[in-house]
């Protein structure tokens, strides 16, 4: 990714841009719908998916409520095996350190491995300041990387691209693509696969994330599609590997849950096609593993919004959220879009920005994402957390702080309601001012001449 | 540095889970059955992935691999059984191997570097990967493959051919890894 989601306006400024693309909402919808009924259907097959889950859930809540204890034994394990670990407090410690280490080899290019981490961190961008040339090697990374544009989406970044417009891309800007590309997925992939191989070979370092860290053996695991993940995990000399502290698991057989769940709930297959496993370094590699903080800590602290750390990047919620598919990840101003953007950026990087403000309100509440992340993260109730550790304006907590004085005495809320309905015939049917935004896109409800308590006093005894 | 920002992380975890519920860990699912795996239903769901899949006798491997490789010179890893394959020298255009551990219910094959199965590159760089599975090696579900491996050997799981569908999520064959994906199921 080469360009920055700082600046950008809120939530519903950009959705209302967003909702005009007629050819961004029609892709989304496809690949969204599709990707739902494939899940529905492989998640179906285990008849143990709630037991799966409630372990996955309480796998994820142990790990996390002992974090300090696993982190230092994934660091004596790895150590033990060959390979050093560093700790980065925040983005900038975590790029000083992968910039450091690729230039003690002496190289200025390095291969990606698709990693949310290292998005999250703009790792790319501040590689390219100190003369690193990292390529990202994922096919829809590449895309995103190559059309100089954002990711949209956690597992497929470029899924508001269509075969035509990725056509397009690839012509303009990936050298040696063949003049009569066509717009076929398979020639597209190919012409990807030519692009890279040379690159996979020639590399000496390659950076990397992790789905898991096994804290028992030291282990790290990677999942992945196309085999670009096992080329740059295995092919160059120097592996580095940035990796969110949530990412642990305590045990090897933790594993099992995991890999159940996270295929199933991400791209709707039994299985992904590749998964990669080392400990320490591997086959004559050299390793290193950058255990990222980054905000996460101070999520961790939080009683509520804490569960957005057992996240394993699936996008089920993505898929099944009716306001992502009208609205686009775009919209969201962030790496992580969708229901679990929405809890866990204002987290990560506070509500200080209208932007990040504004993300907890990007949500009907309906909870299909509850319903379908597989660790159980309860995204309805986070969000409404969220929305009341928000600043609001001083009219707004005037007002509120006026209703709950009126409404927390049933005297007050009777007195209220006689008055309102005396005052009926004098309330505008469009308000003024400030306040005429409700009423551009709403009626006004009318106020009955009597309430139903005073109507029950009077009828309902006889 | 690095050392100062492990002590501040660390502490910074200490002071927010303190006073936390303790977590325990529920395991209501499905475990390690101990069971021998359907090969049948192994065989089906690695032909859902667009593998070419033989089930054959034991006593008839060799020749099936014969069958297959008579257009193709495959590599041999180290610790490959000869009396399967043993080809003559040239330039190859495949990798055969054997496996460690395969799973029936997602159509799965382990690879631990073990003898016959070579590094990781032996068999990611080739276009075409012929793998071996013993029945007696075709276990029911996850949890029984991951009790029979051992975490710090360098693994790699394959189900299927390399595909991608960042593409529309249309699923493609073939990216980066073997674009095809033949396994012999040796029974008996």
């Amino acid at each position: 990714m080469s360009g920055t989601f700082v600046g950008m306006p809120t939530f519903p400024k950009n959705a209302a841009k967003a909702v005009q693309d007629s050819q961004l909402r029609f892709n989304l919808r496809k690949a969204t719908h599709t990707i739902r009924g494939k899940r529905a259907s492989v998640v179906g097959e285990l008849d143990d998916w709630a037991e799966l889950r409630e372990a996955g859930k309480t796998i994820k809540d142990h790990t996390l409520r002992h974090l300090d204890d696993y982190l230092i034994q994934m660091e004596e394990k790895v150590t033990a095996a060959g390979g050093t670990v560093h700790w980065a407090r925040d983005a900038a410690e975590a790029n000083r350190i992968v910039a450091r280490l690729v230039k003690e080899t002496g190289e200025t290019e390095v291969v990606k491995v698709k990693s949310m981490a290292t998005q999250e961190i703009g790792l790319n961008e501040a590689l390219a300041e100190e003369g690193i040339n990292a390529y990202e090697t994922d096919l829809a990374e590449l895309i995103v990387q190559l059309g100089d544009d954002f990711p949209s989406h956690i597992l497929v970044p470029a899924i508001h691209r269509n075969r035509a417009e990725i056509r397009e891309i690839f012509l303009k800007h990936m050298a040696g693509a063949p003049k009569d590309l066509s717009d076929e997925p398979r020639a597209l992939a190919e012409a990807a696969r030519v692009y890279l191989r040379q690159r996979f070979l020639e590399a000496k370092v390659a950076i990397s994330g992790a789905n898991f860290m096994i804290a028992e053996t030291g282990t790290l695991v990677v999942l992945e599609s196309e085999g670009n993940g096992r080329m740059c995990l295995t092919l160059p000399k120097t592996l580095i590997s940035v990796v969110g502290i949530e990412k642990l698991l305590p045990t090897w057989q933790d594993l099992e849950v995991f890999l159940q769940l996270l295929p199933r709930s991400s791209t709707g297959e039994r299985m992904n096609p590749y998964t990669s496993m080392w400990t320490g370094a591997t086959e004559g590699q050299e390793f290193h593993l950058v255990l990222l903080d980054n905000g996460r800590t101070s999520v961790l602290a939080d009683k509520v919004g804490r569960q957005a750390l057992r996240c394993i990047r699936c996008s089920a919620c993505l898929n099944v959220c009716p306001v992502y598919e009208r609205a686009g990840g775009h919209a969201y101003g962030s790496v992580y879009p969708g229901p679990i953007g929405a809890i866990l950026t204002p987290q990560l990087r506070g509500m200080d920005t209208p932007l990040d403000r504004s993300l907890p309100y990007a949500s009907s509440l309906c909870g299909a994402c509850y319903e379908v992340c597989p660790v159980a993260i309860d995204i309805p109730a986070v969000l409404v957390d969220l929305r009341g550790k928000a600043r609001h304006t001083r009219a707004e907590k005037a007002g509120m702080a006026a209703a709950g004085w009126v409404f927390n005495r049933s005297k007050r809320l009777a007195k209220a309601q006689r008055f309102g309905g005396r005052m009926r015939k004098l309330v505008p049917k469009r308000l003024p001012g400030p306040l005429s935004g409700w009423t551009d896109t709403r009626d006004m409800p009318d106020i009955p001449a009597e309430s139903f308590r005073d109507w029950w006093m009077r009828e309902g005894k006889r | 540095m690095s050392a100062a920002a492990r002590e501040v992380i660390l502490r910074r975890i200490r002071s927010a889970v303190e006073g936390a519920p303790e977590a325990e860990i529920v395991r209501g699912y499905k475990g390690i059955t101990g069971e021998p795996g359907d090969v049948e239903l192994f065989a089906e769901r690695v032909r859902d992935y667009k593998a070419v899949v033989h089930v054959v006798p034991r006593a008839e491997v060799a020749a099936t691999i014969a069958g297959i490789t008579a257009q193709r010179l495959l590599a041999v890893p180290e610790g490959f059984p000869s009396h399967w394959y043993a080809p003559s020298e040239g330039e190859t255009d495949g990798v055969i191997s054997t496996c460690a551990v395969a799973i029936a219910e997602t159509g799965t094959i382990v690879l631990d570097a073990g003898p016959g199965q070579g590094t990781r590159a032996q068999t990611l760089i080739p276009d075409y990967h012929l793998c071996l599975v013993r029945e007696d090696q075709i276990v029911p579900n996850v949890p029984d493959a991951i009790a029979r491996l051992d975490a710090t050997r360098p693994l790699t799981w394959i189900s299927g051919p390399s595909a991608t569908s960042d593409i529309e999520l249309n699923r493609v064959e073939g990216v980066h890894g073997p674009r095809t994906l033949e396994v012999v199921i040796a029974i008996g």
